[in-house]
């Protein structure tokens, strides 16, 4: 299966008064094409940065190091110039935020801001363009959509709204759709619905989709591949089986064990106890380590390497290192 | 409905309507009777809008109510007078949603925690405030020092701790929280989850735990409500609701739920609602769900079902439960 996108090396800092944040800590992964790969973890530990960078939208103060490389289908997009960046972002790749009330411009109605993005990248004219509006509406499942087209967005609810905004990222059709919590402020009943919508129009035009969320049941739900992320680090990427019935990296394992299920009754709840780190000032050894029940010595010395541990599943943990004087239970 | 003496809490047909705009009504919440036993844990669930926030908050006596009762030890929570209703916030408190907005920014941790000891004059001097705070401080897993600092200087999970020592500090024994954990990460909701409970087993406290999040209601409470646009539709044990849901609403919302398993979730199979939520000012005639439920007929559309008895302690609104 080839890779729609490669990151390699990934850092972003932060310059701030109160020092230099490093959001995200030299990072790697690939992402297959034609699939969905969830990136999990928990507030603060560089997941929408991560997707920020791949859509080009890290702004000052933000910086992105010299040796961070991003590739789309080869490409280095880092290297871009502004007009290539406009190119790139709709029509190769999307992004669809989190809270749709203030991504989308309470001054215009629906139809121009959709309608604005076809009418600046293809040789159409107005009602060509409305027309597509109106298409991408419906496809979106939303009912009366000639008539929403007219409307603004506060006359929408928040599951509207949301199919609204993934309306608008999917326009121009492109290869990869970044979904950045897309359900996370909706109802559970909502929030069904729209991932059910989604998922129909992933299979269906075969789109690569990136879905940045800490919500394991929404990753077990629509994933295939799971990158987990903690303190600006990769700790673990594989399979959603592995993840899920073979977690390697101890925070997987803590993570899983911390959510109540509704299938399974009673229990005391696992905590992960404390709190992740200050990323201004990240420790030097594996910033779960403090954290971590399987802490030892070694943890403190420094980031452990990656650890393929079964074809596809990768860890990042002292347990599995050689030298790291661990058996590696892992498999 | 009730025939238990331990009943703490006793609500009879509570009506909570907000005025909106010209002779409109919000009926946030409509006509809603339910008990809750000294020791457990009601938990209250339902989406947005469903009314549940506003059914908490008029049971402590924070809003007037519109019509019905709420009884505490069987006395009228909304006919107390002044004294009467002091001794009442003594003993029953309430921890908010969001840990950011509803402390202080300008205010010392102890000065918060202090606060209710010094207005319930329960203290006898300043030293032993100090002791008081320190020690509800420690009780909430904070470090008794962290006293002298202020709020932003605190995470989300710590907040919500000092929420919690605040509402301790003039020892409760009714406490609503109110959506306690939904603005913490995973990891932070565990640890939250099990200080309230093992606060609840240490001080026989009784908790009305108000969530959206099904998966940590059931894993709190020994009892679960189920709300729908201002109207209980079911109420059962924690296990009897999700093993055997009576109402469509509570099976359509418990199928909606994504469990993290993808083997589970790929076998799943997911009832579906028609629409969105309609509005609380304008709500359906009859049944409150009949425009989405799928097995809605014409009795649903004319008569409003009433809560009954469907089985041991369940009770459900519906027709088609009856």
């Amino acid at each position: 299966m080839s890779q729609i996108l490669q990151v390699e090396n990934l850092s972003v800092q932060f310059h701030t008064y109160t020092g230099t944040i490093q959001a995200v800590r030299d990072i790697s992964f690939g992402i297959r094409e034609n699939k969905v790969t969830a990136i999990v973890g928990e507030s603060g530990c560089g997941k929408s940065v991560t997707s920020k960078a791949v859509m080009g939208l890290i702004q000052k103060p933000g910086v992105i190091s010299k040796e961070s490389k991003i590739f789309f289908k080869g490409e280095d997009i880092l290297g871009y110039t502004e007009k290539q960046w406009e190119d790139y972002r709709g029509q190769k790749c999307s992004i669809v935020f989190q809270d749709a009330l203030t991504a989308l411009n309470p001054t215009m109605d629906i139809g121009r801001q959709i309608t604005e993005k076809i009418r600046v990248h293809r040789r159409v004219n107005r009602q060509e363009a409305w027309q597509e509006g109106i298409r991408m509406l419906e496809q979106v499942g939303i009912p009366g959509a000639a008539m929403r087209m007219r409307q603004y967005p506060h006359e929408f609810s928040g599951g509207m709204r949301q199919r609204v905004m993934i309306a608008i990222a999917l326009t121009l059709h492109p290869q990869l759709l970044i979904a950045d919590e897309p359900t996370t402020a909706l109802d559970v009943t909502i929030q069904a619905d729209i991932l059910d919508m989604m998922k129909e129009i992933q299979r269906e035009q075969g789109m690569t989709i990136i879905l940045i969320t800490h919500d394991l049941g929404i990753v077990a739900n629509f994933a295939q591949d799971i990158i987990v992320m903690y303190a600006g680090k990769v700790v673990e990427k594989g399979s959603a089986e592995d993840i899920f019935y073979h977690p390697a990296h101890p925070y997987t394992e803590a993570l899983l064990r911390a959510v109540p299920r509704l299938d399974i009754s009673g229990g005391q709840l696992e905590t992960i106890e404390g709190a992740p780190p200050n990323m201004a000032d990240p420790p030097a050894g594996c910033p779960f380590a403090d954290r971590c029940k399987k802490k030892r010595p070694v943890c403190g010395t420094g980031f452990p390497g990656e650890a393929e541990i079964a074809e596809g599943h990768q860890v990042c943990c002292w347990l599995y290192m050689d030298d790291g004087g661990g058996s590696g239970d892992g498999r | 409905m009730v025939d238990n003496t331990d009943c703490l809490l006793e609500v009879q047909g509570l009506k909570k309507y907000f005025k909106v705009g010209k002779k409109k009504m919000l009926r946030a919440v409509d006509d809603v009777s339910f008990y809750i036993r000294k020791g457990e844990t009601l938990g209250v669930v339902g989406e947005s809008g469903c009314g549940k926030t506003t059914c908490g908050r008029t049971c402590l006596g924070i809003y007037d109510k519109t019509g019905g009762q709420v009884t505490y030890r069987g006395e009228d929570v909304h006919g107390m007078d002044k004294e009467r209703r002091r001794r009442f916030t003594e003993q029953a408190q309430i921890i908010f949603q969001d840990p950011y907005a509803s402390l202080d920014p300008k205010m010392k941790i102890q000065e918060i925690v202090a606060e209710g000891i010094r207005a319930h004059k329960m203290a006898e001097d300043e030293a032993d405030i100090k002791k008081r705070v320190e020690g509800l401080l420690s009780t909430v897993g904070l470090d008794p020092a962290y006293g002298s600092r202020y709020v932003h200087e605190f995470s989300g999970g710590q907040r919500q701790r000092i929420g919690i020592a605040r509402a301790l500090a003039v020892e409760p024994e009714f406490i609503v929280c109110d959506e306690p954990i939904s603005a913490l990460d995973v990891s932070i909701q565990a640890q939250i989850v099990n200080l309230l409970k093992r606060l609840q087993k240490e001080k026989e406290l009784t908790y009305m735990f108000i969530a959206h999040d099904l998966s940590m209601v059931k894993h709190i409470s020994d009892r679960v409500m189920v709300m729908y646009l201002g109207k209980v539709m079911e109420i059962t044990t924690a296990d009897q609701l999700y093993d055997h849901p009576a109402h469509p609403y509570t099976q359509a919302l418990l199928s909606a739920i994504p469990i993290p398993d993808p083997r589970v979730e790929a076998g799943k199979v997911r009832i579906r609602m028609e629409g969105e939520i309609p509005s609380p000012v304008d709500p359906p005639e009859g049944c409150r769900f009949q425009n989405r439920c799928p097995y809605a007929e014409k009795k649903c559309r004319e008569e409003t079902p009433v809560l009954e008895k469907i089985g041991e302690g369940h009770f459900a609104a519906c027709h088609r439960c009856g």
